[in-house]
């Protein structure tokens, strides 16, 4: 059972107070030129995801605590959290990922 | 059998036999209803040893007697039900089960009788059940299975009944945080938990023993110049003594997960009824969020593998100096021991100086030399070397053992120079594992020793530190030192500041020679086969096995085990593990590290269902949501169904009626006078904002922008893959405030989804979202005289039809109260739903009771609310939809906008998947029998031949509509839209129902009744 903390509200809790979203800053064709969206663009944004050994960017809700979404960095082969950022906190960069940037 | 006693006499073993016991009193219990004695102190494995009690079980697969092999939580044989009807338990190790006055134990899987068992047939046909029998037996013909097959299967799998009553005890469930968790009991564990302690951590350690020490009693040495057994007693009381510090006895940790959290269950009162009458919970599940962990769990012996090495009196070696020293018990009177190690050689001079007649110490290595040996040897006992067990002679039966047969072990495997020694009891030891189960359990990897012929803890990414035994170390000046510094160390790492690194007490043990791995000991004739050398003694899995699930091509060790189902039993495989490695290797010809291991899951022994379960039962199995009106409806004889965790009304029976004709009747009466329903738990989520309505436009199918104030409209809710998942009327209240209702079950959901876009998506959108549902009181007051009975009432409101039109929405007040009315209607019928504060919600609620009586108003509950519903072709989310089903097979096309340019849901609708002709579409369904109902979800099938059709849908839901006396029913069918008025299949049972495609809308097609 996962340890996590919410940057928005500043609560520490169980994986159980939490509910995962998924990969995070996945980014929707449509919001941007929604006319023009091929259906493999469209697939690929709906259905494909990293799925990542190492480091892996993905969304949280704060269910328990004060409702909002935010984003963790988690290794997947070890389970730990690297990091903790608001939505509108840029995604790290994975490839030079520094523990301390967070 | 010699007829001696088995208890010894409290003068052997130098005063010391039968240490735990207390001899002066006695206690009585039953073991298959015959009346046995012990005493305190013994558990029920030692006081059966002590009555002469050979044979415990039959085993699972051949039903061959077995008897007690372990002393701890390894054993694998000794499984009883103990206690009676509901307090019964099966599966419970008879090595674990402390004695108490009373006690019942019931041997397992044997029928009819442990001492004669037709099962035991089995074994006469174990040719039958070789590795994968399930798969290659139980294959064809068909119609075997269901008469045949099944029942055998289902009479043969699993070991030991379940209880047949409601538990009466109770449960409890902790939740506790600590710095350092010490996992294990042993020397050790107490070395490593007292150096945290003194490093200034918060301790717990736990042991799955009734008492602390391991099995540091039985192999002898110093510490600080006193015995291991004293310095452990006063160490263990000063660890108590310290407030920081939780110790726990019966405790078993029986899993470790990510983060350092870890599961313990801990047997309250099992060996203690009287703690039960008192009150106390029989199990409790401790959950542990520990900053480090200190892993001391021992090592556990392993088992030789021979011919027949399954038969009763054939025990470990360290089980059998244990019963001795432990409980001036001896399982035999004349002993041979086969060992691999010098380990073996202590229990050859336990036994010595208990006066247990050793009649041979057998060693597969070819010399062994050290004191422990020394020892032995100036007692005078005949050792023989390089030699092995090439055969046992069994009692009729295989119900004991006579003499076993010794023969020198040669490369080529082939058996000669037999030597028959009687015996009564053999002490076997091939070595020790590591006990490496919970490291194992979240990222743990394993190195294999050499030197042990074992796996032993490699790398770990968690906080976690192993120590002792069950890190490969077993020599006790090494164990003290590593525990001290480990313990040292995790306090550290925990709290940040350990001052200095503590001394490890000083200690003194015999050295031991090195051992040698034997995987197999050859046999003679056809039993060097191995189809009776025992791996798995639970699972009835033999070296045969193996070695044929070898030769039809598994090369996995994981499939290997599924195969065979080694090490699938409750013991997890304690004892058969790496002696199955072991064969596994020889037979592929590569070695242990090659061949890998299984790998460690949770639990490490089992834990009860009461203990999971813990206080959640009954009343507490889950909250419960009420809405304000919850007290009116009990009492007023609601009849409840859950939804969610609201428990709404289903119905109102009247004395006497049948829930069918309470809903026929509720129905009624908003068709035809005016009905009252709560509607408090359907979803409420404010939307406010000067960009509320540009956001609604992106979550809805349909435009909600254009709303104008104090009117509302149905909307449907899409995920981005273009699946319908909720459905509601969205209000708007003001020019930047809007009230979205969501079902009652969607409610959370739909708050986090929009958060979720807000958040992510679309976050300039200047608005905020706040679910509101359990703010609000919330009734539908539905049926032609319902405006009569709101006019009736005290309002600053003008209910009459101009003024309150359809789908508008006014504030005001209702007899008082502060109200929102919207005039919108799930039954058909005119129909107002009024919102107040929760507060005030059960005195309107009583009040438009009383004002509609004399219009015969009823109250009515979700049931009539769910036919009313259909009548009219309204869906229901959840029934109607499934996550595969888009607004557009629903026919909800109305609703769903081709102006805007984006919402959430509109480009996937779009894809050629979502557009085929040959979807499944929402059709209304009358079957040709206007008396018979469809039952949910049955298939719909073209033609009549139900054996070759494939199915073309099913029914979503089914009713009997009391408004026009038949049967209605939802389906989805392929091409539905296409094909009203035609008639297809409903296969039930043996037969085939006929129904025709129709239109949805049953009744009042127009529209008419809602809208005067």
């Amino acid at each position: 059972m996962l340890v996590l903390h919410c940057p928005v509200c500043g609560i520490e809790g169980e994986e159980a107070d939490f509910h995962c979203g998924g990969e995070a800053h996945l980014v929707r064709p449509q919001s941007h030129d929604p006319e023009n969206v091929s259906d493999e663009v469209l697939r690929d944004y709906l259905y494909l995801r990293q799925n990542p050994r190492g480091l892996h960017c993905e969304m949280w809700q704060c269910t328990r605590g004060c409702g909002k979404w935010f984003n963790a960095v988690r290794d997947t082969v070890t389970m730990e959290f690297k990091a903790f950022y608001r939505m509108d906190q840029k995604a790290p960069d994975l490839a030079n990922f520094d523990e301390g940037q967070s | 059998m010699s007829g001696l006693p088995h208890r010894l006499p409290e003068a052997a073993l130098g005063g010391r036999a039968g240490r735990l016991i207390d001899r002066s009193q006695t206690l009585s219990f039953t073991f298959d209803g015959k009346t046995l004695t012990g005493h305190p102190g013994d558990t029920l494995a030692s006081a059966l040893l002590a009555n002469g009690v050979r044979v415990v079980g039959r085993s699972f697969k051949y039903h061959r007697p077995r008897g007690l092999i372990g002393i701890g939580s390894e054993e694998p044989n000794g499984l009883f039900a103990i206690g009676d009807g509901a307090r019964m338990e099966p599966n419970i190790r008879a090595t674990q089960a402390e004695l108490y006055d009373g006690l019942t134990a019931q041997s397992q899987n044997r029928w009819p009788s442990l001492d004669f068992d037709v099962g035991a047939l089995n074994a006469r046909f174990s040719r039958l059940f070789p590795a994968g029998f399930y798969y290659k037996t139980f294959m064809w013909p068909r119609v075997f299975w269901k008469h045949i097959y099944e029942p055998f299967i289902r009479r043969a799998a699993g070991l030991g009944p379940p209880p047949q009553d409601a538990d009466p005890d109770s449960y409890e469930q902790v939740h506790v945080h600590c710095d350092v968790l010490v996992v294990g009991g042993g020397v050790a564990g107490i070395a490593a938990a007292k150096a945290a302690m003194d490093a200034g951590a918060r301790v717990i350690i736990a042991d799955e023993s009734a008492r602390f020490g391991g099995i540091t009693d039985l192999e002898g040495g110093t510490i600080d110049d006193i015995d291991p057994v004293e310095w452990m007693r006063a160490t263990v009381a000063e660890l108590a003594a310290n407030e920081r510090v939780q110790v726990l006895k019966r405790t078993t940790v029986s899993g470790h997960y990510d983060h350092n959290y870890a599961v313990m269950m801990e047997r309250v009162a099992d060996h203690n009824p009287a703690l039960i009458a008192a009150g106390a919970p029989r199990h409790r599940l401790w959950k542990v969020r520990a900053g480090e962990v200190v892993l001391a769990s021992g090592a556990i012996e392993r088992p030789l593998a021979f011919a027949d090495n399954d038969t009763p009196g054939i025990m470990l070696s360290s089980a059998v100096r244990g019963y001795v020293a432990r409980y001036g018990v001896t399982p035999g009177h004349d002993a041979v021991i086969i060992t691999n190690n010098d380990d073996a050689y202590r229990t050859a001079q336990t036994l010595f100086e208990a006066g247990v007649n050793v009649a041979r110490i057998i060693d597969t290595r070819p010399d062994a030399q050290g004191t422990l040996v020394d020892r032995v040897k100036a007692f005078g006992t005949r050792l023989t070397f390089s030699s092995g067990i090439a055969g046992v002679v069994r009692e009729a039966g295989g119900k004991g053992l006579r003499a076993i047969k010794v023969a020198p072990l040669r490369r080529s495997g082939r058996v000669g120079d037999v030597e028959t020694i009687p015996c009564d009891l053999v002490c076997m030891s091939g070595g020790w594992n590591p006990a490496v189960h919970l490291f194992c359990h979240v990222t743990g990897k394993l190195d294999f020793s050499e030197d042990l012929a074992s796996f032993v803890p490699g790398t770990t990414n968690e906080r976690l530190r192993v120590v002792g035994a069950a890190n490969g170390t077993f020599d006790l000046p090494s164990i003290l030192k590593e525990a001290t510094a480990g313990g040292h160390a995790a306090a550290k790492a925990a709290i940040g500041k350990a001052g200095r690194a503590p001394k490890a007490p000083t200690a003194r043990a015999d050295s031991e020679g090195p051992m040698e791995p034997v995987w197999f000991m050859p046999a003679e004739g056809a039993k060097n086969e191995g189809n009776k050398h025992f791996l798995d003694f639970q699972n009835d899995v033999t070296a045969a096995d193996v070695e044929l699930a070898v030769r039809e091509g598994y090369r996995s060790v994981e499939h290997v085990k599924r195969y065979t189902t080694l090490g699938m039993a409750t013991d997890q495989g304690k004892t058969s593990n790496i002696n199955a490695l072991g064969i596994v290797a020889d037979a592929l010809e590569i070695s242990i590290p090659q061949v890998g291991t299984t790998r460690f899951r949770p639990p490490y022994t089992p834990i009860s269902f009461g203990a999971f379960v813990g206080q959640k039962r009954g009343a507490l199995f889950q909250p419960i949501r009420r809405t304000p009106i919850q007290s009116w409806h009990e009492v007023n004889g609601a009849d409840y169904e859950p939804v969610g965790q609201w428990r709404r009304p289903y119905c109102f029976p009247r004395a006497s009626e049948t829930r069918e004709q309470a809903v026929i009747r509720e129905v009624l009466a908003v068709r035809t006078k005016v009905g009252l329903l709560d509607a408090s738990t359907l979803g409420k989520i404010e939307v406010s904002g000067p960009d509320a309505g540009k956001f609604l436009d992106l979550m809805y199918t349909n435009v909600m922008s254009s709303l104008k104030v104090g009117r509302c409209r149905y909307g449907l809710l899409m995920n981005d893959q273009g699946f319908l998942f909720d459905d509601g009327v969205v209000a708007r209240l003001d020019d930047d405030r809007f009230l979205v209702h969501t079902t009652s079950g969607n409610a959370d959901h739909t708050a986090a989804w929009f958060e979720l876009w807000h958040q992510t998506e679309w976050p300039k959108l200047n608005l905020f979202i706040t679910p509101v549902t359990e703010q609000w009181a919330q009734f539908a007051i539905a049926g032609p005289k319902a405006r009569q009975v709101l006019q009736s009432l005290d309002s600053d409101l003008d209910f009459s039809a101009d003024a309150f039109k359809f789908m508008d929405y006014q504030a005001g007040h209702l007899n008082g109260a502060p109200v929102r009315v919207f005039r919108i209607s799930f039954s058909g019928e005119l129909s107002y739903e009024v919102a107040t504060p929760a507060g005030r919600g059960l005195a309107l609620w009583q009040a438009v009771i009383d004002a509609g009586t004399v219009h015969g108003l009823e109250p009515y509950g979700t049931e009539a609310l769910h036919v009313m519903r259909a009548e009219k072709g309204f869906i229901m989310i959840g029934d109607e939809t499934d996550g595969t089903v888009t607004p557009l097979d629903l026919g909800l096309s109305w609703a769903v906008s081709k102006k805007k340019a984006d919402y959430v849901g509109k480009r996937a609708l779009q894809t050629p998947a979502l557009q085929r002709p040959d979807r499944r579409q929402f059709v209304g369904i009358e079957t040709d029998d206007p008396t018979f109902v469809l039952p949910d979800g049955v298939q719909a099938i073209d033609g009549t031949d139900a054996s070759a059709a494939e199915p073309i849908g099913y029914v979503s839901s089914t009713y009997y509509s009391p408004t026009l006396d038949r049967s209605i029913a939802f389906a989805l069918i392929e091409r539905g839209s296409e094909r009203m008025g035609e008639t297809v299949h409903f296969p039930i049972d043996d037969r085939l129902v006929a129904g025709k495609i129709v239109d949805p809308v049953f009744y009042d097609k127009e529209g008419e009744r809602q809208n005067v």
